[in-house]
C-alpha cells in the first residue's frame, strides 16, 4: 500500500499538531466570542447561571490558540537528516 | 442505559453546533490522512515509527483512557458517590503511572519489544505469551464494544438516530483513521480530544459552580442532598467500596483500588504502555506517564465535580436522587450515567453546546480508537506473526495491520450489543480489568524482580490468577459473598493478585528457570545498569526533563490534594 520512498515518507512526520489544535481551538473560539457578542439572548445567559458563557469560553479559546501558535513559532519542529534504523530511538522531531 | 431513549435529554442543537462537530470531524479524519503519510513499515503503523515527542506521548497516555469510562462513568461516579471518586485518580492512577515511568519502562524500552505481550514471550515463553496475547485482544474487543455503545448512545440522543445506525457511524469513522495512520493517527487525534475535552468541560464546570454559588455553595447543597456529608470528603469512602467499616474501607481503597487494580492497569495494560513504547528515546518513554500524570491530577475537577453539580442542580434528580441511591429507578427514566448530559442540556447556550458535544464524542472516540490501536498491534505481532505466518516480508504485516483493525472494529460492533445489557458500564469494565490485569501485574512484576521465576509459573500463575477473579466476581452476582458497589472489583482483583504470586512461587520452585543469558534487559539484577538508564544530554537534557525529579513534583502535589480533600 505505502507506495512512498523510504525518505520522503520518513520526512512526512513533521507536519505540526500543535498548528491542528491552534486551528481547532481558533476557530472555536471565534464562533463563540461572535456568538457571544451578537447573538446571546437574555434567556440563553439566563440559562447559563447569568454568565454569557460563549463570549468568555470564546475570549479563553482564543488565548489557547494564541499559545499554540506562539509555542509553534518558537521552537518550530525539526526534521533532522536520520539513519533509518528497524528499532531506533533516533530522535525525528523536537518540540518539546 | 437503555432507558435514555424514555428520559428527556435531547439536546437542543441547532445549526451552529452542528458546524462545531462537522469542523472537528474534518480535522480528525484530517489527521488520519496527514498521519497516512509516514506509515511506510509496520513499525511506523503499530508504534509511529518511535519518533514521537513526551509531550504528545504524555497527553495521548492519558487521553486513551479518558474515554466513555473516565468522562461518563466518573461523572456518574461523582453524582452517586461525590468526592470519594477522587480516588481513581490521585490513589488509582497517578502512584501507579509514576512506577511505570520511573520502574517499569527501562524494561519494556529498553528491551525493544514491540508490545507487553512480546515482553511476555521473552521473559517466560509461549504459553504465558498466548494467555497474555489472547486475552488482552478479547478485552480489547469489549471495552471497544462498550466505548462504540456510549459514542452511538450520545449519538442517538442528539441526533434521534436509530442505536444501530450510531453504532455503525462511529465505528466508520473511528476505523477510518486508525486504519490510515495508524498508531500515529490514534495518538495525534488523543491529543486533539484531549484539548477539546478540556475545553468542553472546563466552562461547563465554571458555570455549573456559577450556579450552585461557588464552591461553598456546592457544599451546603450536597450536605442537604440524600448521600449527605460523606460525598465530601475523599476518605474513608465507605460508600464508594460499599463496606460497612471505614478501616476496611480505607484498605479496599489503597490496596484494592490503589495497588492491585491501578498497578494492573497503568503498568501492563499495553493500550497505555503502547504510546510510550511510541516515544523518540529512553528518557521520553519515561516521562511519558509522568507527563501525563500532571494533567491526570486534574481531571477530577472537570469531570466529578459537575457530577456533583448535577446531583444537585438538576430537577430529575433533587426529585428522584434517593431513590437511584436506594437502587431504584427514577420516574423520570434518567440515571447516574446521564449525569453531564443532564448538565449541558440545563446550562448550555447554543455554541458552548456544540463544543461540549464535540468533547463528549471526542471522548468515546479517544477509547475506542485506542483499543483497537493496541488490538491490532498484538493481533499481528502476537498472535499471527508468532504463530500463524512467521518470516513474511514487512509489508505483508502492515497490510494485515489494516486489515485487522477492520476485522476488530466488526467484532467491536458486536460486544457494543453486549455492552448495552449491562446497566453500569464503570462496573462492567472494572470487572474485566481486574480480570486480566491484577494477575498480569503479579506476574510482571515477579518475573522483573525475580529471576529464579520459571516459565511454567508465568502461565499457570495468570490463568489461575485470573481463574480466582473470576470466581470471586461469580459468587458475588449470585449472591454467595455480599458486597456492593465497587468493593467487589476491589476484593477480586486483591485475590487475584495473591493467588497469582503464591502460584508463581510454588511453581517456579518446583520447575527448572531459563538460564540467565535469555533473561539480560528482561530482569533487574541482570540488565546492567548503562541499559537501564537514559541517555540525559542534548534534548533530553536539563531538570525538567529528568524523570525522578519531574515524578517527585507530581507526588507532592497528589499528597497535598489528598490532604486537602
Amino acid at each position: 500500500m505505502a507506495t512512498e520512498s523510504q525518505p520522503r515518507a520518513r520526512k512526512a512526520g513533521a507536519f505540526d499538531i500543535r498548528l491542528i489544535i491552534a486551528l481547532l481551538v481558533g476557530v472555536y473560539g471565534v464562533i463563540l466570542t461572535v456568538m457571544g457578542i451578537g447573538f446571546s439572548s437574555e434567556e440563553e445567559i439566563a440559562k447559563a447561571a447569568g454568565v454569557n458563557i460563549n463570549l468568555w469560553a470564546g475570549l479563553g479559546m482564543l488565548v489557547v490558540a494564541a499559545l499554540f501558535v506562539i509555542w509553534a513559532v518558537v521552537r518550530p519542529l525539526v526534521v533532522l537528516a536520520e539513519t533509518e534504523t528497524e528499532t531506533g530511538d533516533t530522535p525525528t522531531v523536537a518540540g518539546e | 442505559m437503555l432507558v435514555l431513549a424514555d428520559a428527556n435529554l435531547r439536546l437542543d442543537a441547532n445549526a451552529i453546533d452542528y458546524i462545531e462537530l462537522a469542523f472537528y470531524f474534518v480535522l480528525v479524519l484530517g489527521i488520519g490522512y496527514l498521519a497516512r503519510r509516514q506509515v511506510s513499515s509496520s513499525l511506523d503503523f503499530f508504534l509511529s515509527g518511535r519518533s514521537l515527542p513526551a509531550w504528545v506521548t504524555g497527553l495521548a497516555f492519558i487521553s486513551a483512557n479518558l474515554g466513555a469510562v473516565e468522562v461518563m462513568g466518573m461523572s456518574a461516579n461523582g453524582a452517586q458517590y461525590g468526592l470519594p471518586t477522587v480516588h481513581y485518580f490521585w490513589i488509582g492512577a497517578i502512584p501507579a503511572m509514576l512506577f511505570l515511568g520511573i520502574v517499569m519502562m527501562p524494561f519494556y524500552y529498553g528491551s525493544k519489544v514491540r508490545s507487553v505481550p512480546e515482553f511476555m514471550r521473552r521473559r517466560f515463553g509461549k504459553p504465558a505469551h498466548l494467555v497474555n496475547g489472547v486475552s488482552f485482544a478479547a478485552a480489547q474487543i469489549l471495552i471497544a464494544g462498550a466505548n462504540l455503545f456510549l459514542l452511538a448512545s450520545v449519538v442517538n440522543l442528539l441526533l434521534g438516530w436509530p442505536l444501530w445506525v450510531s453504532i455503525i457511524i462511529a465505528a466508520a469513522i473511528v476505523l477510518s483513521y486508525t486504519a490510515l495512520g495508524g498508531l500515529s493517527a490514534a495518538i495525534y487525534n488523543e491529543v486533539l480530544q484531549f484539548f477539546v475535552i478540556v475545553i468542553a468541560l472546563v466552562p461547563l464546570t465554571i458555570i455549573g459552580l456559577v450556579k450552585v454559588g461557588g464552591w461553598q455553595g456546592l457544599v451546603d447543597k450536597v450536605t442537604n442532598s440524600p448521600g449527605g456529608t460523606a460525598q465530601l470528603h475523599s476518605w474513608p469512602g465507605d460508600n464508594l467500596t460499599g463496606f460497612g467499616n471505614s478501616v476496611l474501607s480505607v484498605l479496599g481503597i489503597v490496596f484494592g483500588l490503589g495497588f492491585v487494580l491501578s498497578f494492573g492497569y497503568w503498568t501492563t495494560n499495553f493500550v497505555e504502555v503502547q504510546r510510550a513504547m511510541a516515544s523518540k528515546s529512553m528518557s521520553a518513554a519515561r516521562r511519558t506517564p509522568i507527563i501525563g500524570a500532571f494533567p491526570k491530577m486534574l481531571v477530577p475537577f472537570i469531570v466529578i465535580i459537575p457530577g456533583m453539580i448535577a446531583a444537585v442542580t438538576v430537577s430529575e434528580y433533587v426529585k428522584d436522587k434517593q431513590v437511584l441511591l436506594d437502587g431504584g429507578k427514577a420516574e423520570s427514566g434518567v440515571t447516574f450515567n446521564n449525569a453531564l448530559l443532564l448538565l449541558m442540556r440545563d446550562l448550555l447556550p447554543n455554541g458552548m453546546l456544540g463544543i461540549a458535544i464535540a468533547g463528549l464524542l471526542a471522548s468515546f472516540m479517544a477509547g475506542m480508537a485506542a483499543n483497537l490501536s493496541s488490538f491490532n498491534t498484538v493481533f499481528t505481532y502476537d498472535i499471527w506473526q508468532t504463530y500463524v505466518k512467521k518470516d513474511k516480508p514487512d509489508h505483508y504485516y502492515l497490510n494485515l495491520g489494516r486489515v485487522v483493525t477492520s476485522g476488530g472494529t466488526i467484532l467491536a460492533i458486536g460486544t457494543a450489543f453486549i455492552a448495552s445489557n449491562s446497566g453500569n458500564i464503570l462496573n462492567y469494565l472494572q470487572d474485566l480489568f481486574s480480570f486480566f490485569n491484577a494477575p498480569l501485574f503479579a506476574t510482571f512484576i515477579l518475573g522483573m524482580f525475580w529471576k529464579r521465576m520459571t516459565p511454567h509459573a508465568g502461565w499457570s500463575g495468570l490463568v489461575l490468577g485470573t481463574a480466582s477473579a473470576i470466581t470471586i466476581w461469580a459468587l458475588s452476582q449470585t449472591g454467595v459473598i455480599g458486597l456492593e458497589g465497587q468493593g467487589t472489583s476491589f476484593v477480586a482483583a486483591g485475590v487475584a493478585f495473591v493467588v497469582d504470586i503464591v502460584v508463581s512461587v510454588v511453581v517456579s520452585l518446583a520447575t527448572k528457570p531459563k538460564p540467565d543469558e535469555e533473561l539480560v534487559g528482561l530482569v533487574y539484577s541482570l540488565t546492567p545498569k548503562e541499559t537501564r538508564q537514559h541517555d540525559a544530554t542534548g534534548e533530553n537534557a536539563g531538570w525538567y526533563r529528568k524523570p525522578g525529579l519531574l515524578a517527585g513534583i507530581v507526588l507532592v502535589l497528589t499528597i497535598a490534594l489528598n490532604a486537602i480533600f
